[in-house]
């Protein structure tokens, strides 16, 4: 599969938004879905529906071996070796609450250290803020220096003992900086604390490889990589997954239940209580699927290309501030801007007119704002199927905004 | 849509009633967290009438237009008539529609009203 024209495989962008062709520039917030990917779920409940892992029929043996393969697709995607340590979870939320409900909460002692850092979005922020002020654990967080980078010296001096979680984004969904994982996770295990990576924002930009990286959990959402919504992946170490109780009590995912005790299955099912989301599932399975058709080199070198294209354009506009790093290298795909003068609700609503749709707000991480100095900024995202003439209608969009408000 | 309109700007860039008021009998704030814009609205009232409106603030061109409007359209008004002036009355002084995304924005003031007046 090339690279070019992908944008006919979108059905979304044969719309038209007053008047324009969609300018999607929002595929941190979620990706827009291929034809493969809803193909792949039309296909699982007009041909294969049934509730997997539990029908004795043909269907329900088709269903089950259909979500059993994505799990074994998504272990190969992120270089796992053993399909039994990927969970399906709702998303990248539901993956990291289910690690502080589980197994931080069973290992855990009043005084613990948890350190964050301060690029996390509020999903990898808050479970572990409301549990550490109930369970008298200690919240850290590792600090940012000025050109977004974490404070590697702080996590140095930081990192005691009575540290036991450490958990950081992959990709920061707001400055687009990718923190050295490799030295992080190095430096947490020496002191015996465990990592949980947050690669929300990596995992439809670059491979990641869970066994080369050597962290100890890792989370993400399929929406967010070209797949459906309502469907992600916690992947965890067996004997992390095997030492963790399970916080959702349901169907299947039971060994024996008694009227008063049940044991529980192993994992992965032990955390899959209920009925899956099969479909998102098999979509989640065509979204690899795509991606590995496509190959890493091809969407790094097109994105890579994109953004230096986008950094180059933004940052030679005048009355434009574009936030974190300003080169392409060691950057995510996304750029967070301001245009002086002008409120970044302003500048999105501006945007619309001309069919761009970007981010505008705090995207989900008000503390990391409040250290940046604003409100909100605008943030424009980039995905396999953005070109050039993208950005180049962003800075249209742009010089609209200065001219209608005469910045 | 044509959400940026002369008045539109014009009341963004140069607010009427902007400021504080000394003496006011009736005050309320509101924020919206997602944008981080907020705004004051400040009321004198006596003997039923509106004698008096201010409002301070920060926020985007659509909040503050909207308040700064707002504020032109209570003043000197009976205290009842500005109980009952309605959302959709408040998004109308804009002069233009307001798309359900930006309500919010829109409203900001006008919910500040309401608080300052007890509702």
């Amino acid at each position: 599969m090339s690279i070019r024209n992908i944008k006919k495989s979108y059905p979304i962008f044969s719309r038209r938004i007053h008047g324009h062709p969609l300018t999607y520039l929002d595929s941190a917030a979620t990706a827009q879905k291929p034809t493969a990917v809803l193909a792949a779920m039309d296909a699982f409940y007009r041909r294969h529906n049934a509730n997997p892992r539990r029908g004795l029929y043909q269907l329900g043996v088709e269903a089950t071996e259909m979500v059993e393969q994505v799990r074994s697709d998504v272990a190969a995607f992120i270089g796992a070796d053993d399909a039994s340590e990927v969970v399906f979870t709702s998303g990248t939320t539901g993956a990291i609450n289910l690690v502080a409900y589980t197994w931080a909460l069973a290992h855990l002692r009043p005084g613990d250290e948890v350190i964050v850092s301060e690029l996390e979005h509020h999903s990898n922020l808050v479970p572990w803020q409301q549990l550490a002020a109930r369970r008298r654990w200690k919240l850290s967080f590792i600090p940012i220096t000025a050109n977004g980078n974490l404070d590697l010296q702080w996590l140095r001096r930081h990192l005691t003992r009575r540290v036991k979680l450490v958990s950081v984004t992959h990709t920061s969904n707001v400055l687009g900086v990718r923190p050295p994982l490799p030295t992080i996770i190095r430096l947490a295990h020496r002191v015996g604390a465990r990592v949980l990576v947050d690669a929300a924002q990596a995992v439809a930009h670059e491979p990641i490889n869970v066994s080369r990286l050597g962290c100890d959990w890792i989370s993400f959402s399929g929406h967010k990589m070209y797949g459906p919504t309502g469907i992600g992946v916690l992947w965890g170490r067996r004997a992390l997954l095997e030492d963790a109780p399970p916080y959702q009590y349901g169907g299947e995912m039971v060994a024996e239940v008694r009227w008063g005790k049940t044991t529980f299955a192993d994992p992965p099912a032990r955390f899959e209580a209920g009925t899956q989301n099969a479909a998102g599932i098999v979509g989640l399975g065509a979204a690899i699927a795509m991606l590995r058709a496509i190959g890493w080199p091809a969407i790094r070198r097109h994105e890579r290309a994109l953004v230096r294209y986008a950094m180059k354009k933004l940052t030679m506009l005048s009355g434009v501030t574009v936030y974190g790093p300003h080169t392409a290298v060691d950057h995510g795909a996304v750029i967070s801007f301001n245009i002086d003068g002008v409120h970044a609700h302003d500048v999105a609503s501006v945007f619309d007119t001309l069919g761009i749709a970007v981010r505008a707000g705090h995207h989900c991480a008000m503390p990391l704002h409040t250290k940046l100095g604003v409100l909100a900024t605008v943030r424009a995202s980039i995905g396999i199927y953005n070109t050039k003439e993208d950005i180049d209608q962003l800075v249209r969009g742009i010089k609209k905004v200065q001219k209608i408000f005469e910045v | 849509m044509d959400l940026y309109r002369q008045k539109i700007l014009d009341h963004y860039r140069a607010p009427r009633n902007f400021g504080k008021l000394k003496g006011a009998t009736h005050k309320a704030q509101r924020g919206n967290p997602l944008c981080g814009d907020e705004v004051e609205i400040a009321l004198k009232i006596t003997r039923g009438v509106v004698r008096q409106v201010k409002f301070t603030g920060t926020g985007c061109a659509i909040s503050m237009a909207a308040t700064s409007l707002l504020t032109e359209a209570v003043s000197g008004q009976r205290l009842s008539q500005v109980r009952r002036l309605t959302e959709a009355q408040a998004l109308r002084l804009l002069g233009t529609p307001i798309g359900p995304a930006r309500h919010k924005c829109a409203l900001l003031g006008y919910e500040a009203l309401q608080k300052a007046l007890g509702k």
